[in-house]
Formats: structure tokens, C-alpha cells, sequence
């Protein structure tokens, strides 16, 4: 992250955690993401050195850390290169915010302590087939019946949705997504927990991207839940995903610039060592220029994403700059993986060059988390209209 | 039982080392620092026992300037309860054996009974110091440590002979063991740990704190003098053998036995 804002503290952290992401994921990225797998166990070795808690309450084992401190760890799992490694690791970074922001004590203890002890594995599931911008227009039902509740429908494209031991998952006990009026009312969270008869998960889901992570389908056919698993109440679903917005958005917004600055750290390199008529390919103006380039935007968004940050951490209200620095550093990463890939030539659409991977797995950044469209919308709403 | 840690902070193993200048040595400016990575498994090594309950107290010494606050902090933030820097203008310049007599002092003035190093700091590779301060102590000394049981009284350490074989060597403490990769898997800073380590002082102390005598150490004392500092010489270029299978197998074979030497 940007220095400006870090003090000790972030810089002990980040070398840290840099160094368990060099001799625990940089050294297997390549096959772990030819592999569209990484090992389970990582999770567990993940929270052993502490990366899983950092930014959590001490209650259930985190480390209080402010916002930079799970930024500088976010941009050292990607600089793993294994963005799907990275992803799936942090599976708990959606899930458990609203279980923390809805939930009681003893659900802090019983589905969050596990996670981030490293024994269980959490993931999100709001997203469906007929639904994923627009969440008020999910259709899976959770019917009150006695001391359960019972779930009907299905989740689609679920981070770590076919190792999570447990899934929180969107529900409607109420309201009608075809009736304008209550689309909006009785979305409910739920924590389903894997082996619960009536739920399934599908095939793993081939992507562009992001392969070592596992994405999934989520079915549930008359998967009936305890009332205990419901989250803050009937209808208090929005107020809970909303407790992901600005750190989602921020995580991808460094993820976004890790990413970025990867493709141009490999694109100097590469124009040192490569010749073309008799000159490296930084003999080349257009080439300097290019690298130029790439950098400036890197350094841009990585700086406002920064800024919002700090200003997060101030408490102030960021909820349209967020949505800006998200899309600025979708902005640039997709500027500078590309220019990468055409640095490269050839070589840059080899599957054993990084920045062909870099140039697939950045294309999510600006999709997921809310795409591109959906953050302009609350830059318009929260920010440019009265 | 208290146990120290020599801790030397050492430039990162991926750094690329120039010469300075042929008196000075090598250009440390640009270096990143790190801890020596075989201390990393005598740190390891103490922190087990400290959560085992056999020690109770883990120090680290460090001899250096400020500069080196930040390696000492690490340790500390992995787990150590203590650390002292050691430092004094009468230390510059000190060879093996005078930061030796450094630290044999600093391990009797903090009352530690075990002492762990690494087998070798991988700047210089002299593999010196620990040895050097069981000798001054009068204390056994076990070195290339890879697996190490310890009780109250004695410790029972292993290490490769060569050849596939292994030495067993039982010491009675006090005692130094030097640590060789392959002892243990040294744990991560956490930030839980960071935060904790910024409550932790690190104590600086001088040759009169320790008792050292300051003429027995520094660079007026040193029996090892650097005279020059030069690159190692390029890597010969490779050769490629001529003419058919035949003739190239004789060739490699007559290169390999009367060239190279190695068969
Ligand atoms: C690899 C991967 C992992 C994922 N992980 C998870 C997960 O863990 N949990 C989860 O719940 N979901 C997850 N998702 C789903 C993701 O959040 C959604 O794909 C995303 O929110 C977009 O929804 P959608 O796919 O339904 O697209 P749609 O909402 O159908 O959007 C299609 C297009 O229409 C545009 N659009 C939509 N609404 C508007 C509007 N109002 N104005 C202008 N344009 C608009 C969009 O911007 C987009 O360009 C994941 C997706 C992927 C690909």
C-alpha cells in the first residue's frame, strides 16, 4: 500500500507476510493455478501465521488491526501470483463481515472463531442465476417452520463455495422480487453449514481466471436450517452485506493495483532482457514511454485507493469514493495487464508467462465486488445527484 | 532457564552484493536486511522450549548499531520476552573473536544458561562466533545442529556426519548449540505478535554494562585484518565438444579426469 499512510506496525507486517507468502504460495502458483486447485491445508497455515484475523475483533481470535494492515497482507497474497490462491484464501473477507455485523456472540464464536482459528472454511452466497447486480431480485426462499427454517433455490459463481464448511447464504423471507414495491424487503442471511440435508454443490465452474479458486453452484432443496443460524433478525440481509461494501471494495481495489504493479515489474524486466533490431526493447522510445505509462496509472490509482483508505479509517462517509477507486484501479490494471501482454509480444500469450495470467485474472476486478456499472451508479447516487 | 539468541541481521540471500571499494568492502547501502536465516531456526529453537515451559525467558543480543532495531524487533514480535543491543564505539571494527568476547560477556551479565546461533551468518560464512563464545565461556559447544531434544540438565543434539551417517552428541549445560536449517520451521511475525513487541524494550548496552574490557574487542584488537575485497573471478565461458558421439564421450572424459580433475 502506499507508505504515506503505514507505520511500523504495517511495514513489520507486510515483510512478514510477505515472507510466508514467498516460501508458501509463490513457489506453487503456477501449478496450483494449472492444477485449478490449492491445497486445503493452506487455509489452516494461513491462520497459523496469523493471516486470516488480522483485521478481525480479538473475541474471536483476530488481531484488531486497522484497514491498512488487511490491505498490506491482501497485496502480499496476490503478490504470490496465484490471484485464485489469493481469492480463495480470502473467502472469509466477505463472509464473515456480516456475520460479525448481524450476528450474536455466540454466532461470533461458533462460525466466525472457527474460520479464523483456520479449522473451517466460510464463503458468501448472494449471487444466483436470475440475480447478481441487482439483489433484490433473489428468488431463494427461506420458510419459517417450527424452530427452523427451511431453504429452497440455488447460488451461482460462489468463492470457495465447494470447500466452505459453511456458506452464509441471501434468502427471501419475505417480499416479492417481481413487485417493486417489496423486492427490497425480507432479504435474510442465513448460515448454512455443509452436510445440512438438502443442501448440494455442483460442478467446480471453468473460468477465464482466478483458477486455482473454486467456484460453485449452491443448491437447496427443502434444506431445512435451525432459527439459530439466522442472522440479526428477518429482513436485516441488506444491513449485513453492507458491512462488506467499502472493505470488498478496497480489497479489490489493491488487488487491483498488486496486480498491476506484477504486470509492470515483469514488462521492465522483460525490456531489458529482450532484444529486437539489435537493441533491448527499452532502446525503444515507444516502449519507455509505454512503461512510463503503465506506472503513472499504477501509481495514480494506488494512491486514491490509498486515500480513500485512510479516510475510512478516519470514519468518514467514502461510499462514492470507494466505488471510484474501485474502478480506478480496474481502470489501470486493465490499462497496464494489457500493455503488458503486447510488451511481451508472443511471449505474453505463453500460459508460462505471469503476465498472461496477470491479464485473465485481473478481468474480474472490475466485475465482481459490484461491476463497473453498478459502482457508477452510487458515484452518481452518493455523489454527483442531490 | 533463560536462553539467548545471537541475532545478526545479514543482507537479504537475493540481494545483489558489489564491492564498494576494495578497502571498504562490499556496497551496503541499497541492501535489504533480514535476519540471518540459520538464526531464524536458533529464534525457532527458543521459542519452542518457551512454549514448552522449559525456558522461561527468551533474550535476544544483537551486536549493532540502531540500524539493527528493526531484525531485533521481528524477534521480538515472534516471541522473544527480551532484547539487548549491544553497542559501544569501542566495538567497531571488531573481528570474530572480539564480537565473540562481546557477547560471552552479555551472556553472563544477563545470566543465560542456554545459548542458541546459527551454525554460520550467511554475509561473512566464517562460521566462527558461536564456537568462540562456548570457548570463552568454558561451555560446550554443538554446531550444524538439525534436531535437538532438551530437559532441565543437559541437551541431546544431532547433526549430519556426511554420508548419509549422523552424530549424536549429549552436552550438559550450559552449553551453545549452533542451528542448521532443517532443526525446525521458524514461525511468522503475527500482527498480534508486532503489536506486543512495540511494549517490549530493547535494551542498548556498552562495554562497561556487560564488562567487557574495551580494549579486548574493537578494531585495535582484532587479529584478523581485511586487506582487500575483490569480485570472485567470472565463470569461464562453456565449451562445446567437437566431432561425432565417439570422439566427444573421449573428450568430455579426458576434460573431466585431467582438466577438471573430478574423475
Ligand atoms: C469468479 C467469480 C467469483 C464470484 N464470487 C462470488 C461470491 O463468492 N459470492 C457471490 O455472491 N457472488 C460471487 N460472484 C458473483 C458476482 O458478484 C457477480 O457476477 C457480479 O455481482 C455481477 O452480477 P451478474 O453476474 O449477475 O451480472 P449482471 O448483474 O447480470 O450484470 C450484467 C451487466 O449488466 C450491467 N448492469 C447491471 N445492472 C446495471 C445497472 N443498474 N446499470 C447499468 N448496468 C447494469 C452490469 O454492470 C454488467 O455489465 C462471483 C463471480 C465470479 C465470476
Amino acid at each position: 500500500m502506499l507508505d504515506l499512510f503505514l507505520d511500523e506496525t504495517h511495514h513489520a507486517l507486510r515483510d512478514s507476510a510477505q515472507a510466508w507468502v514467498d516460501r508458501h504460495i509463490a513457489p506453487h502458483a503456477a501449478q496450483w493455478e494449472a492444477d485449478k486447485h490449492f491445497p486445503r491445508e493452506l487455509h489452516r497455515a494461513a491462520a497459523e501465521a496469523g493471516l486470516v484475523g488480522v483485521t478481525y475483533p480479538e473475541a474471536v481470535g483476530g488481531a484488531e488491526g486497522d484497514v491498512f494492515h488487511g490491505l498490506v497482507v491482501a497485496e502480499a497474497l496476490i503478490r504470490g501470483g496465484s490471484v485464485g490462491t489469493a481469492m480463495g484464501l480470502g473467502s472469509h473477507a466477505i463472509s464473515l463481515p456480516p456475520i460479525l455485523a448481524l450476528g450474536t456472540p455466540e454466532q461470533h464464536q461458533r462460525f466466525v472463531a472457527p474460520v479464523i482459528r483456520g479449522e473451517k472454511v466460510s464463503c458468501l452466497a448472494v449471487t444466483e442465476p436470475a440475480a447478481g447486480s441487482d439483489v433484490a431480485g433473489i428468488r431463494t426462499r427461506a420458510v419459517r417452520d417450527g424452530d427452523s427454517y427451511v431453504i429452497d433455490g440455488s447460488k451461482t459463481f460462489i468463492t470457495s463455495g465447494l470447500r466452505a464448511d459453511l456458506a452464509v447464504v441471501a434468502a427471501r423471507t419475505g417480499g416479492d422480487p417481481d413487485d417493486a414495491a417489496t423486492r427490497h424487503d425480507g432479504i435474510s442471511l442465513f448460515v448454512v453449514e455443509k452436510g445440512t440435508p438438502g443442501f448440494q454443490t455442483g460442478r467446480a465452474l471453468q473460468k477465464m481466471g482466478w483458477h486455482a479458486s473454486d467456484t460453485a453452484e449452491l443448491f437447496f432443496e427443502g434444506c431445512r436450517v435451525p432459527a439459530e443460524n439466522l442472522l440479526g433478525g428477518e429482513g436485516a440481509g441488506f444491513l449485513g452485506l453492507m458491512a462488506n461494501f467499502v472493505s470488498e471494495r478496497l480489497l479489490l481495489g489493491v488487488s487491483a493495483v498488486a496486480t498491476a504493479r506484477m504486470a509492470l515489474e515483469d514488462s521492465r524486466r522483460y525490456c531489458g532482457e529482450r532484444s529486437a533490431f539489435r537493441r533491448p526493447l527499452h532502446g525503444f522510445q515507444v516502449t519507455r514511454h509505454r512503461l512510463a505509462e503503465m506506472a503513472a496509472r499504477e501509481a495514480g490509482a494506488r494512491a486514491f485507493v490509498a486515500t480513500v483508505a485512510e479516510r475510512h479509517r478516519r470514519g468518514e462517509d467514502v461510499a462514492a469514493d470507494v466505488a471510484m477507486a474501485k474502478n480506478m484501479a480496474c481502470d489501470a490494471c486493465a490499462f497496464v495487464t494489457d500493455a503488458a501482454v503486447q510488451l511481451h509480444g508472443g511471449m505474453g500469450y505463453m500460459a508460462e508467462c505471469r503476465v498472461e495470467r496477470l491479464f485473465r485474472d485481473q478481468r474480474l476486478y472490475s466485475i465482481g465486488g459490484g461491476t463497473t456499472e453498478v459502482m457508477n451508479e452510487i458515484i452518481w447516487r452518493r455523489g454527483l445527484a442531490d | 532457564m533463560k536462553i539467548g539468541v545471537l541475532l545478526k541481521q545479514v543482507p537479504a540471500s537475493d540481494s545483489r552484493i558489489k564491492i564498494a571499494d576494495p578497502q571498504r568492502g562490499v556496497a551496503l547501502d541499497d541492501v535489504k536486511w533480514e535476519i540471518n536465516p540459520y538464526d531464524e531456526f536458533a529464534l525457532e529453537a527458543a521459542l519452542a522450549l518457551l512454549d514448552a515451559k522449559v525456558a522461561s525467558d527468551v533474550v535476544l543480543l544483537t551486536v549493532g548499531g540502531a540500524d539493527t532495531e528493526q531484525r531485533i524487533r521481528d524477534g521480538l514480535a515472534r516471541g522473544a520476552t527480551a532484547a539487548v543491543r549491544l553497542d559501544d564505539a569501542a566495538f567497531g571494527g571488531s573481528d570474530c573473536l572480539g564480537v565473540s568476547r562481546i557477547l560471552a560477556a552479555a551472556v553472563k551479565a544477563e545470566g543465560i544458561t542456554l545459548v542458541f546461533a546459527g551454525k554460520q551468518a550467511i554475509d561473512g560464512d566464517n562460521a566462527q562466533v558461536p564456537a568462540m563464545v562456548a570457548e570463552l565461556l568454558g561451555w560446550g559447544y554443538v554446531g550444524e545442529v538439525d534436531q535437538l531434544e532438551v530437559t532441565g540438565a543437559g541437551a541431546k543434539a544431532w547433526r549430519a556426519a556426511g554420508g548419509g551417517a549422523r552424530d549424536v552428541v549429549e552436552v550438559g549445560l550450559p552449553a551453545v548449540i549452533g542451528c542448521d536449517k532443517g532443526l525446525n520451521q521458524p514461525r511468522y511475525a503475527s500482527l498480534k505478535g508486532i503489536m506486543m513487541a512495540k511494549r517490549k524494550k530493547i535494551d542498548v548496552k556498552g562495554a562497561g554494562a556487560i564488562g567487557v574490557d574495551a580494549g579486548s574487542v574493537g578494531a585495535s584488537a582484532a587479529l584478523v585484518s581485511e586487506t582487500n575485497w575483490g569480485e570472485p573471478p567470472a565463470r569461464p565461458p562453456g565449451r562445446v565438444l567437437q566431432g561425432d558421439d565417439a570422439a566427444r564421450v573421449k573428450a568430455l572424459v579426458a576434460a573431466l579426469r585431467d582438466e577438471v580433475k573430478v574423475i
